[in-house]
């Protein structure tokens, strides 16, 4: 008898040239201890059906690219180990909340949208001649913002988010983390051109602090507590305008 | 998409949260000096009885803390229980809801008010 291990894949087809409603289809590959799940649908690809479709780019979790519903919970598959499902199969689906385009592609458009939105860049008032010199910051003024930036824009949080499932008008976790990163930041001058989209009603006000966004974070950004903070300060800043009326508002 | 500052929201948050810590401090104390200690024997019921608690009411500063301690949580239960409504699948009535909800705690701060300087 061959020591010969195979595990199997049953991936989410779909073919909206072919078929009205998505179906699926079971692969059987070699199992290596070494392999991740992209390897497994990268071997798929090449060697068993070459028709299958699926995002991936960098291969070692930095370009957000591969994510993907592995047995029912959003991961990036370059760092899904197979060896922690065999021998049972593996069900590979593309991130719920999201249009499937093609297979395991997904259309990014609605978050693409919510992320222009919070202006996800530094915003002066006024931008100072390049022959100033740049913005200079101190380690602990970037320590305020550096975990919030670490966001990898996999969306991993926005399949994860059972508000999102919900309500797709959501701004969602990692628009609002990355927005709440630049509002951080000490050379940044833009939170109020952020506010109305973070502080609307489909903003931080929407989400209801399941925390499922900061658990399947591949990058530890911990969005929950980016929505949380912005309420806390939010909140503070209302009620201090209500109190001083006359004060600075931020 | 035209998104625009919520600004009422702030108000039911902030109460919602100092409900939440008001409950999660003070609730589990009550339930433990009412509803355990006395009957387990660790404290005289004699100092838990009817008659001395209502005598407490006398004092301006319990009505005080009575009032913090149960119209927050007022606010914290009619947040809570107006997004799990809404997430259960009675989105449809999202607009409705607040009224509903918030309303509800108004209903009940007026309720702790007459009960303490009214009746008391």
């Amino acid at each position: 008898m061959s020591d010969h291990k195979t595990i199997k894949i049953t991936v989410l087809r779909y073919r909206p040239e072919e078929e009205d409603a998505p179906t699926e289809q079971t692969y059987e590959v070699e199992f290596r201890d070494d392999w991740v799940v992209l390897d497994a649908l990268n071997h798929i690809k090449d060697h068993i059906d070459g028709t299958l479709s699926f995002r991936w780019s960098c291969r070692m979790g930095v370009c957000g690219s591969c994510g993907m519903m592995v047995n029912g919970e959003p991961k990036l598959t370059c760092a899904a180990m197979l060896r922690d499902y065999y021998p049972k199969e593996v069900r590979v689906e593309p991130l719920v909340n999201f249009p499937i385009v093609r297979d395991l592609v997904t259309d990014m458009t609605d978050f693409m949208d919510k992320l222009k939105a919070v202006k996800p860049w530094i915003i002066r008032e006024e931008e100072k001649p390049v022959s100033e010199g740049e913005y200079r910051q101190t380690p602990d003024q970037l320590k305020d913002y550096k975990q919030f930036s670490q966001c990898i824009n996999c969306m991993l949080c926005y399949a994860a988010c059972p508000v999102y499932g919900l309500e797709h008008d959501f701004v969602g976790p990692a628009a609002i983390a990355l927005g709440h990163r630049y509002n951080l930041d000490s050379r940044d001058e833009g939170i109020q051109q952020r506010q109305h989209v973070i502080a609307s009603k489909e903003g931080i006000w929407e989400c209801t602090y399941v925390g499922e966004c900061s658990v399947v974070c591949p990058k530890h950004v911990d969005p929950a507590e980016a929505i949380q903070q912005t309420k806390v300060a939010t909140t503070t800043n209302r009620f201090k305008s209500l109190v001083m009326p006359w004060g600075n508002k931020t | 998409m035209n998104y625009k500052e919520h600004k009422s929201e702030p108000f039911w948050w902030g109460m919602f949260s100092q409900g939440g810590v008001i409950a999660a401090l003070l609730i589990p104390i009550h339930i433990f000096l009412g509803g355990i200690a006395v009957h387990l024997g660790l404290i005289d019921a004699e100092l838990m009885s009817h008659e001395r608690l209502t005598g407490l009411l006398q004092n301006p500063l319990v009505k005080l803390y009575l009032c913090v301690l149960l119209i927050f949580t007022l606010y914290h239960a009619a947040h809570r229980i107006r997004f799990t409504l809404a997430e259960i699948g009675l989105h449809s009535l999202a607009k409705v809801l607040p009224f509903l909800c918030y309303g509800g705690a108004l209903v009940g701060t007026a309720v702790v008010l007459y009960i303490l300087w009214v009746l008391f």
